[in-house]
This record gives structure tokens, C-alpha cells and sequence, in this order.
């Protein structure tokens, strides 16, 4: 029974589905209160920063971006969770997607929430980001359109936009089923999110056609999204930022990483919630071949920018390939292909050692790995500059480790709170389509 | 049709400021890099953060070092803003803090940059400075800021603007008197100092100027050239 949970009475999927909103251990509070205080923490650091200014960062000339674009760069390379996951799987109707999409679909608005704040946050004069937003204002002045963060403000907002849509649909008939919950601030929470959903033919067409249409919509802006984030780097004329490749090497890096993000949470979710019946082995399976294929792919992407540099032999790119393999960064970067490429094809790809609990290591793996990945792309290039007598060193300050931390709790205590408001796995999905079946 | 305002345009457009330095003249004593602090009101650092390579020059003196102890040779290159055609900094600010005025000067309005840095980034001369703090100078040194220039607050990006107040004044006295430029009346602070004469500041649009004269040299490099930022700042090597 367990291989096919579609096999479950309804009644018994709503009731395990539905329990966790009812129902918080104290790990649960635990958990929350010690995201939250690290979350206060990052704010009060960046309190810090906003007081004194960003000498408090461990930035100087000519490392002038550090650890808040590396943290950048890997949200929004996690967002690609949900959207590319559960787009795909949505427009290529695989049946085994069920219990993972809505995962997936809320890893991405909470990474893109949280990854969307590094560029403020980085900013010289941060009260004054919005005006990057073309709008009509007292200077008589439009943004620089010929500026890559302006495509940049464009493509993240129209992402976050495109992704809270995205997320918000499939809960719309979850909403209505919940609207008679017995906790009267939660009724009218929920009876307002269902937007008066009443089940029936034509609503359940218009949603469906919604669905599909957005799917589409979302993939589109997933890809070029990263594409545009990997351009801020390769538009610049920095040693080997300037690449051609850039922009699809990030988005399979994002994929990579959101994969790996997704199984760590599924896993969470299975254990603490109970959904050993929901989430089976056969879903982390899946994912792992998705993780071991994509594993493969970052690698023939890395190799392919690194081996085109090292033959290339320009001087100034090579200084900074050398600090990559053999100087100050080797360390970090042999690390990084330890994790992202050696580990994840052996516990994956070899099939007696694929588990949930290998699974989750490489998954593990994966994020610390793609997080040096970016790591390695910003700092080496900007410690070798083209002029010699300007080259420096770069060590990330308290403040900027602290708020790096605090995004990490952020995302977990926005996880946990939405796990608590809304069923993680989309109910309705497990509907019987004739109404005799309903237990 | 030209219109009033072609006309004005076509007017304030006849200059094109450039520098030469004489690299064989330069003897690395750094007055310029003094002059520069004084005349623009650049902040002064404290040794801490000096250590951390938070200084705010806008113009540096780099060293290049040749044999082996004891049989050493420096060679200097004093290195500013090169005031690219082609400035790599200009595209890629949101704002439009960077942008490239009419007499071809790559300039930085200060009220307009918010910080995003990417300008220094893409600076192959690496020649931008951030206010990483609220600039301060010691006690007394904030009695002798040039009231022709302005104060940066924390949190934005400034550079070398060729000394822009100068040339203004330069070119406003010469309009009231209703006559051309003379070659050589516009002398940034940097100019100014030198005492081996090895910069050369001038109008690169008038063949007879010296600047231009010294930039046909048969020793005139660019640096960097092959980047295509087509600098307006010329260096003449050593002659051996």
C-alpha cells in the first residue's frame, strides 16, 4: 500500500495531510524560536552595517563584492527548486509528482525572498535601492537600462511575482476544503485565500488551464532569471567572468543546488510529519537520478570553462585558474568538485548505495559545494585584478558571516510556519475524480 | 536646421582633455598623490583600515620592481582615472552615476550613486575609491577643505575627475573674456605638483597643444590598450 498512496482512502489522506496544521511538538517550537533570535541577530548586524557602513564588511578595494553576491547568487540558484521542478513535472504530467511540487513550489518563493535582499543589502546606500525601479521621480531620471542590474531588478521581480502566483493556485481548493477548520482566525484566513472556490466544473477548468499556462510562463523566466544573474558577472570585463558560457553554467548550478535543496526538504518533512505513506523511496529515486544527471552536467561545465582557460593560457586568467587550483582557493575548490561531482556520482549513480539517507548526504553536499562554486567565482577573480599593484585578500567580517547565517534560519523558519499554515502536499490532488470513490 | 541649442552644444564641445606622463621624468615622490588628497577633499584613512586596503587614492603611484637586492631598479607609474572613450564603468551603473560628459570626461555624480560597486568591478585600472565610512579628516585638516569641491557622504563611489572644478573655472573666465583657452591654463592639482614636470595636461582636440604634440611621441603608450577602453591618459616609457 505504501508504493501507491493514491490507493489510501481520501478521508485518511486529508486526515494525515491536514494534522500538521493542527498539531506542533516542541521541537517545532524549538526550532522556530532558534530560527527566529538567529534571523534578530542578522538584523541587527545589518542594523550594524546601515549605521556605520559597509567598512564593517571585510570588503576593501579591489574586492569590492563578497560574501552577500555569493549568498545572492546561491538563493536565487536554490529558488530554481520549485519552479523548474514542478514546472516540468507538471507540464509532462508525471503522476509521481504529487506530494513533491508544493515542497518544491515553496522552497522558491522563500529563497527568491530571501536571495532578492543581498543586492540591497550590499548596496553602498542601501535606503536609496529603489532607485534602480524606474519610476517617475524628483531627479527627471530613468534607470540605466544598459545596466545589467537593472535587468536583474527586473527579472527577480517578475520572478517573485511569477512564483507566489505559482504557489498560490494549486492551494486554492486546499484553501476551500480548509475553510471549516475550527480555529475562527484560521476559517477566515483560509476562507479568503479559497477566493470562494466552490469545485465546480468551470473553476476546476480555469485552474487547470491556470496551471498549465503558468508552468510554462514560470520556466521561461526560471532560466532567464539565472541567466541574467550570471550575467551581472559575464558583461563585466573581469578575467574570466567575461565567459560565453556563464549563463547556462549557472542555471545548471541553480537546478543542481535546488535539487539538492528539495531533498533535504522532503526528507525533513517525511520523518517530522510523518509521510513515510506519501513521500516513498521511489520519489527520492527519482530525484536522485535528477541530481546524479545534473551532477554530470555541472561537471562537464566546469570542466569546459576551466580546460578552454587553462589551454587558452592568457595571462591574466591563468592568475586567477592558479589561485583556483593551486593557490590561495584550492583547498575550497577541490573540496567543491569532491562534493558536487565525486560523492554525488558515487553514492547516486552507483544503484546498491542509492538511499534516502545517501540521498540526503549528497544533497548536503551539493549546497555546501555550490555555495563555494559561487564563492570561487567572485572572490579569485576580484584578488587578481589586471594591474598587479592593486591585488589584495579577502576575508568575510562577523557581519557579514552573521547575516549569511541568519538567511539560512530565515528560510527554515519561513518553511516551518508555512508547513504549520498550509498542508505541505497538495490534497486535492489525491481526489478521487468520481464522487462514488470518496470513501 | 541648427538651433540654439545645437549651437551651444557644438560650443561646449571643442575640448578633449587628456594627459601625458612622462614615465622617464618620474621620479615616484608622490607630491601628486598629495596634491590630489588636498585640492579634492578626499578623505584620509587611519592606519587600521589603511592595512586592510581601504585607502582612498585617486591617484597611485605604482611600483615595479627590477633585479635583485642590492642591484634593484624601480620603475614608477602613477596611475588615475584614464578617463576611457570607451569607459568599461559607464555601462553597467543603474543609476547613471557614471556617465561620460560632453568634453568626453568620465564623471561620478556622487547624489546619484547608491553603491552597487559593479563600476569598480569592471574598472580594469582599478582606479575607483568607496567611502567604506562617513569620510573624516584629523583635526585640522577639515579647516582646509577647497570649497570648490564637494564632500562624498559613506556609501558611494568617487574618482579622479581630472580636476573638473579647474577646468570649469578655466573655461569660464576664458568665456567671459570671450576668448579661447590658452594651452596650458588648465593645470590639475596633480599637474601642478610635479616637480620633475612629468605630467602634461592639455587639449587633445588642438593638434599644437602640448599634449597632443607629446601624445605623436614616439614613446606614447596606452595602458591597457588592448582592451579597447580607448584611455585619454598617455604614458611615455623609459626611454630604455
Amino acid at each position: 500500500m505504501a508504493e501507491h498512496p493514491e490507493l489510501l482512502p481520501y478521508g485518511i489522506i486529508r486526515e494525515d495531510l491536514f494534522r500538521p496544521l493542527s498539531r506542533a511538538g516542541s521541537k517545532w517550537w524549538f526550532t522556530v524560536t532558534v530560527c527566529f533570535l538567529l534571523v534578530l541577530a542578522g538584523l541587527a548586524a545589518w542594523g550594524v552595517q546601515l549605521r556605520d557602513g559597509l567598512g564593517v564588511t571585510g570588503l576593501n578595494r579591489p574586492v569590492f563584492w563578497g560574501l552577500y553576491i555569493v549568498d545572492f547568487v546561491f538563493w536565487i540558484g536554490i529558488s530554481h527548486a520549485g519552479t523548474l521542478i514542478s514546472a516540468i513535472l507538471r507540464l509532462t504530467d508525471a503522476a509521481w509528482r504529487k506530494p513533491v511540487t508544493r515542497a518544491a513550489e515553496a522552497i522558491t518563493l522563500f529563497a527568491l525572498m530571501i536571495g532578492g535582499l543581498f543586492p540591497i543589502i550590499h548596496l553602498g546606500r542601501a535606503w536609496f535601492f529603489y532607485w534602480l525601479i524606474p519610476y517617475p521621480n524628483a531627479r527627471l531620471m530613468w534607470p540605466n537600462f544598459r545596466s545589467p542590474l537593472v535587468w536583474d531588478l527586473v527579472a527577480i521581480l517578475t520572478y517573485v511575482t511569477g512564483s507566489a502566483i505559482y504557489l498560490y493556485l494549486p492551494l486554492i481548493p486546499d484553501m476551500a476544503q480548509l475553510g471549516a477548520h475550527n480555529k475562527p482566525w484560521r476559517r477566515k484566513l483560509y476562507t479568503t485565500l479559497s477566493l470562494g472556490w466552490t469545485g465546480s466544473d468551470r473553476e476546476w477548468h480555469a485552474l487547470e488551464m491556470a496551471m498549465k499556462l503558468n508552468a510554462v510562463i514560470i520556466l521561461a523566466i526560471a532560466i532567464s532569471v539565472h541567466t541574467v544573474v550570471a550575467w551581472d558577472f559575464s558583461m563585466s570585463i573581469a578575467p574570466t567572468w567575461h565567459s560565453t558560457m556563464f549563463g547556462p553554467y549557472f542555471v545548471v548550478g541553480a537546478i543542481f543546488s535546488g535539487i539538492g535543496a528539495l531533498i533535504i526538504v522532503m526528507a525533513t518533512l517525511r520523518r517530522t510529519l510523518h509521510l513515510e505513506n506519501y513521500l516513498i523511496k521511489r520519489h527520492f529515486d527519482n530525484m536522485s537520478k535528477l541530481m546524479l544527471t545534473m551532477s554530470l552536467l555541472w561537471f562537464y561545465f566546469t570542466m569546459s570553462e576551466h580546460i578552454t582557460i587553462w589551454y587558452g593560457n592568457e595571462p591574466k586568467e591563468m592568475g586567477v585558474f592558479g589561485q583556483r587550483t593551486r593557490g590561495d582557493y584550492a583547498f575550497w575548490f577541490w573540496t567543491m568538485v569532491v562534493v558536487n561531482f565525486v560523492i554525488p556520482v558515487t553514492l547516486l549513480g552507483i544503484k546498491k548505495l542509492r538511499s534516502i539517507t545517501t540521498a540526503v548526504i549528497a544533497s548536503f553536499g551539493v549546497l555546501i559545494g555550490m555555495w563555494l562554486e559561487r564563492y570561487l567565482i567572485v572572490v579569485p577573480t576580484l584578488v587578481t585584478p589586471r594591474l598587479a599593484s592593486a591585488t589584495s585578500v579577502y576575508s568575510p567580517s562577523w557581519v557579514e558571516l552573521m547575516i549569511t547565517v541568519a538567511t539560512f534560519a530565515a528560510m527554515i523558519l519561513l518553511y516551518l510556519l508555512f508547513a504549520r499554515l498550509f498542508p505541505i502536499i497538495a490534497v486535492w490532488e489525491y481526489k478521487p475524480h468520481s464522487p462514488e470513490e470518496e470513501d | 536646421m541648427p538651433t540654439g541649442k545645437e549651437t551651444h552644444t557644438d560650443q561646449a564641445k571643442p575640448h578633449r582633455w587628456g594627459m601625458v606622463i612622462d614615465l622617464d621624468r618620474c621620479t615616484g615622490c608622490e607630491a601628486c598623490v598629495v596634491a590630489c588628497h588636498a585640492e579634492n577633499n578626499i578623505a584620509v584613512s587611519n592606519p587600521e583600515e589603511a592595512a586592510r586596503g581601504r585607502v582612498n587614492h585617486w591617484l597611485r603611484v605604482d611600483r615595479y620592481y627590477e633585479g635583485q637586492f642590492p642591484d634593484v631598479k624601480v620603475k614608477y607609474r602613477p596611475v588615475l582615472c584614464q578617463h576611457c572613450d570607451e569607459a568599461p564603468c559607464e555601462p553597467v551603473c543603474p543609476v547613471n552615476a557614471t556617465y561620460h560628459n560632453p568634453e568626453g570626461l568620465n564623471v561620478q555624480v556622487y547624489n546619484r550613486c547608491v553603491g552597487t560597486f559593479y563600476c569598480a568591478n569592471n574598472c580594469p585600472y582599478t582606479v575607483r575609491s568607496f567611502n567604506w565610512f562617513d569620510p573624516q579628516w584629523p583635526e585640522p585638516m577639515q579647516l582646509q577643505h577647497n570649497p570648490d569641491v564637494s564632500l562624498r557622504p559613506g556609501g558611494v563611489m568617487e574618482k579622479c575627475t581630472f580636476c573638473i572644478q579647474r577646468i570649469k573655472r578655466v573655461e569660464e573666465s576664458a568665456d567671459a573674456g570671450s576668448r579661447p583657452v590658452a594651452d596650458g591654463e588648465v593645470q590639475p592639482a596633480c599637474v601642478q605638483s610635479c616637480p620633475a614636470e612629468a605630467m602634461v595636461f592639455g587639449d587633445l582636440n588642438d593638434p599644437d597643444s602640448k599634449v597632443s604634440r607629446l601624445a605623436g611621441d614616439g614613446r606614447a603608450t596606452k595602458l591597457m590598450e588592448e582592451l579597447g577602453t580607448k584611455p585619454k591618459v598617455v604614458y611615455l616609457d623609459r626611454a630604455r
